[in-house]
């Protein structure tokens, strides 16, 4: 095509005015951005796959308690189970200094300005990990209710939690996230006396957004809930063993 | 702002194409971001200008195509214009719908020198 005059004829002569040489060369390409991180995300699938490997992205905005969640999920399973956690923050390597504490191996990643994980990052920490065939392997994302949502990382499901400080209309205002999970932890339960939430609001939202949605209500300082989710997540392992 | 890491896989298709192809200048980038993708078109034109420079598509011009969401609803088959994507249908009033369009983040072309 011609820039100046825009016809599809390379044939004619040159415009005479104008620096450029008036001709360029449209090149179709039709190719999405996401492409690159859906081709690593296929390969770690693929990975988990042939090692009957469970892995859960866990989503949420930062504070929704995701670590502490880890923590004591991985307190309960007590070595029952394999497990690996990979940490993703922007600084620091404290969430994966608590996981270690708890006495799981994790890796953490820095995304340093990047507010997601992406699939590449987590292909090299879950080789760096080498879980073992069965294993649970959790992947705690930055908190962030927005930007993790399309860049899938291999994982069986993602796991979307909310803490009921955070108010009942998240689901509504920030429905990708919903939407692309299995199941909502609706956390800090223990916080609900102090809190002016509205819980069957904040369900009717998460399920309008997203009908096939989990829900189970936890507390990481109580304990509420926590076997209800060791549950959930014992039998999606097991579904896979068959 | 995860427009930045999406603009990094941009550099990353037109570096590869620019290799595969030949060109060594960039002049124009048309994109396809669909108006549900959870795509801001200003932080791209944002991370654009950052991100191109010292690339081969240093100084080019940036086409955003917005497209339009559309579902298609699974029950009576109607289709018709969304904007968010739980939205239920218009005529039965069936949720979710399939989108069949308006989630899209693509290159559509590149003009080469
Ligand atoms: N009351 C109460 N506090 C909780 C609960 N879960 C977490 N917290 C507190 O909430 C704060 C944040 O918890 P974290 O586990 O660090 O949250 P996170 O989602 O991992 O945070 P980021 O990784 O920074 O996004 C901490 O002070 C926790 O002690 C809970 O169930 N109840
Ligand atoms: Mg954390
Ligand atoms: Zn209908």
């Amino acid at each position: 095509m011609c820039t100046t005059c825009g016809c599809e004829d390379h044939a004619h002569a040159p415009h005479p005015k104008g620096e450029s040489s008036g001709w360029f060369r449209r090149v179709s390409l039709e190719r999405s951005l996401l492409e690159k991180n859906d081709a690593f995300a296929a390969r770690n699938r693929r990975h988990f796959q042939e090692r009957g490997i469970l892995a859960l992205n866990l989503v949420s905005s930062p504070g929704s308690g995701k670590t502490s969640l880890l923590v004591a999920t991985l307190e309960r399973l007590a070595g029952s189970r394999p497990v690996a956690v990979v940490e993703g923050d922007q600084q620091t390597s404290r969430d994966a200094d608590r996981i270690r504490a708890a006495g799981a191996p994790a890796i953490q990643i820095n995304t340093g300005k990047g507010c997601h994980l992406d699939a590449h990052g987590v292909e090299h920490a879950i080789l760096d990990l080498a879980p073992e065939d069965g294993a649970l392997v959790f992947i705690e994302n930055v908190g962030n209710l927005v930007c993790p949502a399309p860049f899938d990382l291999g994982e069986n499901h993602k796991v979307v939690i909310l803490s009921v400080t955070e108010g009942e209309d998240k689901p509504l205002k920030y429905p990708d996230m919903f939407a692309a999970a299995d199941l909502m932890l609706l956390n800090k339960v223990d916080l609900l006396p102090h809190v002016d939430f509205d819980e069957e609001a904040c369900l009717g939202f998460a399920k309008r957004v997203n009908p096939s949605l989990d829900v189970i209500r936890t507390s990481a300082r109580s304990g509420e809930g926590l076997q209800a989710w060791i549950d959930w997540i014992l039998a999606r392992s097991a579904a896979l063993a068959r | 702002m995860h427009e930045m890491s999406l603009m990094v896989s941009m550099l990353e298709i037109i570096e590869d194409q620019a290799r595969q192809e030949g060109f060594r200048r960039v002049t124009r980038v048309t994109l396809e971001i669909g108006q549900m993708a959870g795509v801001d078109p200003e932080a791209m034109r944002f991370a654009f200008e950052a991100g191109t420079l010292d690339s081969v598509a240093e100084g080019a011009e940036l086409i955003i195509e917005e497209t339009l969401g559309r579902a298609r609803c699974p029950a009576c088959g109607l289709e018709a214009p969304v904007e968010v994507f739980y939205e239920p249908c218009a005529a039965c009033g069936q949720a979710p719908q399939e989108i069949i369009a308006g989630r899209a983040m693509r290159i559509v072309s590149l003009d080469v020198d």
